[in-house]
C-alpha cells in the first residue's frame, strides 16, 4: 500500500513538474478560489452596508445631498416618544413572550419525552407544523381568527360567556394577539430543541436519583433543568434575537396600531426608512439595535460562562 | 420502571391532543376559508366545513393580484437563490474546514459576527445600491443580498470536519484536480448536510419578508408574502381570496415537509438539532 502510494506521489510530482507554467491552481492558491464568491458576495452586500449604515446614523438629507450633522440623529432618537415606545413594546415581548413560550416548549418537550407517550413521532411533527409557514401567512391566520365581530376565537369564548374582546383594536388586547401569534408560530421549533436535549441526558441519572427516592418533581428540578441549561441559553438567545427584530407579524397583525401600542423597533425603522425616506434617521434606529443586540447576546453568554 | 397510573396517563395524552389541535387547528382554518365565499368565514355561529367556493377564490386572486406570476416569481426566485447559495456558502465552508491558509481564521471570525448583525442593518444601503445600478424591482435584487448567508457558511464548516483528510489526500495523490475533488468527492459525501442547508436557504428565502417588501414595487414582480400582504392592504378585503393565498404560500411546503419531516426538521432548525 505505502509503496504504491509513494510511487504514485511521484508520478503526480513529475506529472505537475510539466504542467506547472501553466497551474494557477495550486494547493496554495485553492481554498482563496474556493472562498472568493462567498467574500465578495459578503464584502459587497453585508460589510459595505453595516459601515455605510453606520455613516448614515452620522448624516441628514438636505436637497439630495447628504450632510454630516454628527449626532443629531442620536440625540433626536433620545428625545422621541415614538421611539421610546417601540423601545417598550419590543421589550415587553421580550419579557413577557419569550419565558412564556419557552417555559410551554420545555413542558411539551418533557411530556413528550414521557416512556409512556406513543406515536412520539406523530406528535413530533404536529407541534412542529406552525414552524413551516410563512410569518405574513400565520399572521393573516390569526388575524382572520381574532377578529372582534366575527372572528373564531370570540365566537368560541362567548360559548363559555366571555364578552367579545377587541383582539386588534385595544392597545392591551393587541399585545396580547401578538404575542399569541409569536407564541404559537414558535413553541413547536422551540419544543423539538428541548426534545432532542433531553434525549442527551444520560438515563443513569435518573436511575441513581430513583434509587435515592427523588419524586418525579424533584428530577425535573435538579436533573433535568440542569442538564438543559446549554439548550436554554440557546433557545433563548435565539428567542431574544428574534424578538428583538419581530417585524413582520406586527406589520401584518396591527400594522403598529392601536395607538403605536405595537410599534416595534425594526417596524420602527422601517416607516422612517421606506415611508418619510429619513435614511440618516433610520440608520441610527438600526445602530441602536444592533447596540442592544450585541450587549445582550454579550451579557448572556457572560452569565451562561460563570456557572461553568 | 415504574408503571404510570392510567389517570396520569390519560391527562398526559390529553394535554398532548389539545397542543396538537392547536397547533394544527389554524392550518384547517385556513382551508376552509380558502374553500368558501368571503363571507363565509366570518358567519356566526361559524361554519367549520371546507366549501366548493375554491376554484373562484383561485380564479378570482389571479386577476386581482396575479397569484400564477407571483407563485412562479416565489419559486424562480427561491429555486436559483437556493441552488447559488448552497453551492457558495458550500465551497467556502470547505475552505474553511479543510485547507491552512493565510487570513482563516480572521475571515471566519468576521463571519461569525455577521450573525449576530441583524439584516435590518444593510436595508438602507442596500436599497442605495440597487438603486444606483437601477435594479429595484428586479429578481436579482432579492436575489443577491444574502447569497453568502453566514450561518450556512458556518453549519458546511462544521459538517465539512468530519471528512478525513486521508480521503482528500488519497485523490490528489491519485491526480485529481481541487475542482474534481470538491465536486466528485466532497460534495457527494455531504449530501445530507446539504439538503439540510438546502432546507434551510429555500425556507428563508421562500418565507423573506421585509427586503422584498422594500425592493419590490410592482405587482408583476411580487412574492407570495409580499403578494399576501398587499392583498390584506387592500380597502376592501376579500378572506375567501386571502386564505387561499395563505393556502398556497404554504400547501407546497406542508406537503413537502410531511415527506421529509427528517431532514426538514433539522434543516429548519439549522442543524441545531442532529438526527
Amino acid at each position: 500500500m505505502s509503496q504504491s502510494n509513494v510511487q504514485g506521489g511521484s508520478q503526480v510530482k513529475a506529472k505537475e513538474k510539466r504542467k506547472r507554467p501553466k497551474k494557477w491552481i495550486t494547493p496554495k492558491t485553492v481554498p482563496y478560489i474556493f472562498i472568493l464568491p462567498a467574500v465578495l458576495f459578503f464584502l459587497i452586500f453585508t460589510v459595505y452596508p453595516v459601515i455605510s449604515s453606520l455613516l448614515l446614523s452620522f448624516q441628514t438629507r438636505v436637497g439630495s445631498d447628504y450632510e454630516f450633522v454628527f449626532l443629531e440623529n442620536y440625540t433626536r432618537l433620545f428625545q422621541d416618544p415614538l421611539f421610546y415606545k417601540s423601545l417598550g413594546n419590543t421589550f415587553l415581548i421580550l419579557i413577557i413572550q419569550v419565558p412564556i413560550q419557552l417555559f410551554l416548549a420545555v413542558v411539551i418537550a418533557v411530556a413528550l419525552n414521557s416512556q409512556f407517550v406513543k406515536m412520539k413521532s406523530f406528535f413530533r411533527v404536529a407541534f412542529f407544523m406552525p414552524a413551516i409557514t410563512a410569518l405574513v401567512a400565520s399572521s393573516i391566520i390569526f388575524m382572520i381568527m381574532l377578529d372582534e365581530n366575527y372572528g373564531l376565537v370570540n365566537y368560541l369564548l362567548s360559548i363559555v360567556g366571555v364578552e367579545p374582546i377587541a383582539w386588534l383594536s385595544d392597545p392591551f388586547w393587541a399585545k396580547v394577539a401578538l404575542m399569541v401569534a409569536i407564541t404559537w408560530r414558535w413553541t413547536g421549533y422551540n419544543m423539538v430543541i428541548f426534545l432532542a436535549g433531553l434525549q442527551n441526558i444520560p438515563g443513569s441519572l435518573y436511575e441513581a436519583a430513583e434509587m435515592d427516592g427523588a419524586s418525579k418533581l424533584r428530577q425535573f428540578f435538579y436533573i433535568t433543568i440542569p442538564q438543559l441549561k446549554p439548550i436554554f441559553l440557546f433557545t433563548f438567545v435565539l428567542s431574544t434575537i428574534g424578538t428583538l427584530q419581530l417585524f413582520d407579524e406586527p406589520y401584518i397583525l396591527t400594522e403598529g396600531g392601536p395607538n403605536n401600542s405595537t410599534l416595534t423597533i425594526t417596524l420602527y425603522l422601517y416607516e422612517n426608512g421606506f415611508r418619510y425616506f429619513d435614511f440618516g434617521y433610520a440608520s441610527a434606529i438600526a445602530y441602536v439595535l444592533v447596540l442592544i443586540i450585541g450587549v445582550l447576546s454579550w451579557a448572556q453568554m457572560k452569565w451562561a460562562g460563570e456557572d461553568k | 420502571m415504574k408503571q404510570m397510573s392510567p389517570m396520569k396517563k390519560t391527562l398526559l395524552y390529553i394535554f398532548l391532543f389539545v397542543g396538537v389541535i392547536v397547533s394544527v387547528f389554524p392550518f384547517y382554518w385556513m382551508f376552509v376559508g380558502a374553500t368558501n365565499p368571503s363571507g363565509e368565514i366570518f358567519k356566526v355561529p361559524p361554519n367549520f366545513f371546507p366549501g366548493t367556493h375554491g376554484w373562484e377564490n383561485f380564479t378570482n386572486l389571479n386577476e386581482n393580484v396575479g397569484i400564477i406570476r407571483v407563485l412562479g416569481n416565489s419559486l424562480f426566485i427561491t429555486l436559483t437563490f437556493t441552488v447559488l447559495s448552497a453551492l457558495i456558502c458550500t465551497a467556502a465552508g470547505y475552505a474553511f474546514a479543510k485547507f491552512q491558509f493565510k487570513g482563516r481564521n480572521q475571515i471566519f471570525f468576521l463571519l461569525l459576527v455577521a450573525i449576530m448583525i441583524p439584516y435590518h442593518v444593510t436595508l438602507i444601503p442596500l436599497f442605495e445600491i440597487f438603486s444606483k445600478v437601477d435594479w429595484l424591482n428586479t429578481f436579482q435584487a432579492v436575489i443577491l443580498p444574502q447569497v453568502a448567508y453566514p450561518f450556512a457558511i458556518f453549519l458546511m464548516r462544521q459538517n465539512m470536519q468530519s471528512i478525513p483528510d486521508s480521503l482528500l489526500e488519497a485523490a490528489r495523490v491519485d491526480g485529481a484536480g481541487e475542482f474534481h475533488i470538491f465536486f466528485r468527492i466532497v460534495l457527494p459525501v455531504m449530501r445530507p448536510a446539504l439538503a439540510a442547508v438546502a432546507i434551510f436557504l429555500f425556507m428563508f428565502q421562500w418565507n423573506n419578508f421585509i427586503w422584498p417588501l422594500v425592493v419590490l414595487q410592482s405587482q408583476d414582480m411580487y412574492t407570495m408574502p409580499v403578494a399576501l400582504s398587499s392583498l390584506v392592504g387592500m380597502s376592501r378585503i376579500d378572506y375567501g381570496q386571502v386564505m387561499m393565498g395563505t393556502t398556497l404560500s404554504t400547501l407546497p411546503i406542508m406537503i413537502f415537509f410531511l415527506l421529509l419531516q427528517k431532514q426538514f426538521i433539522s434543516g429548519i432548525l439549522g442543524g441545531s438539532v442532529k438526527e
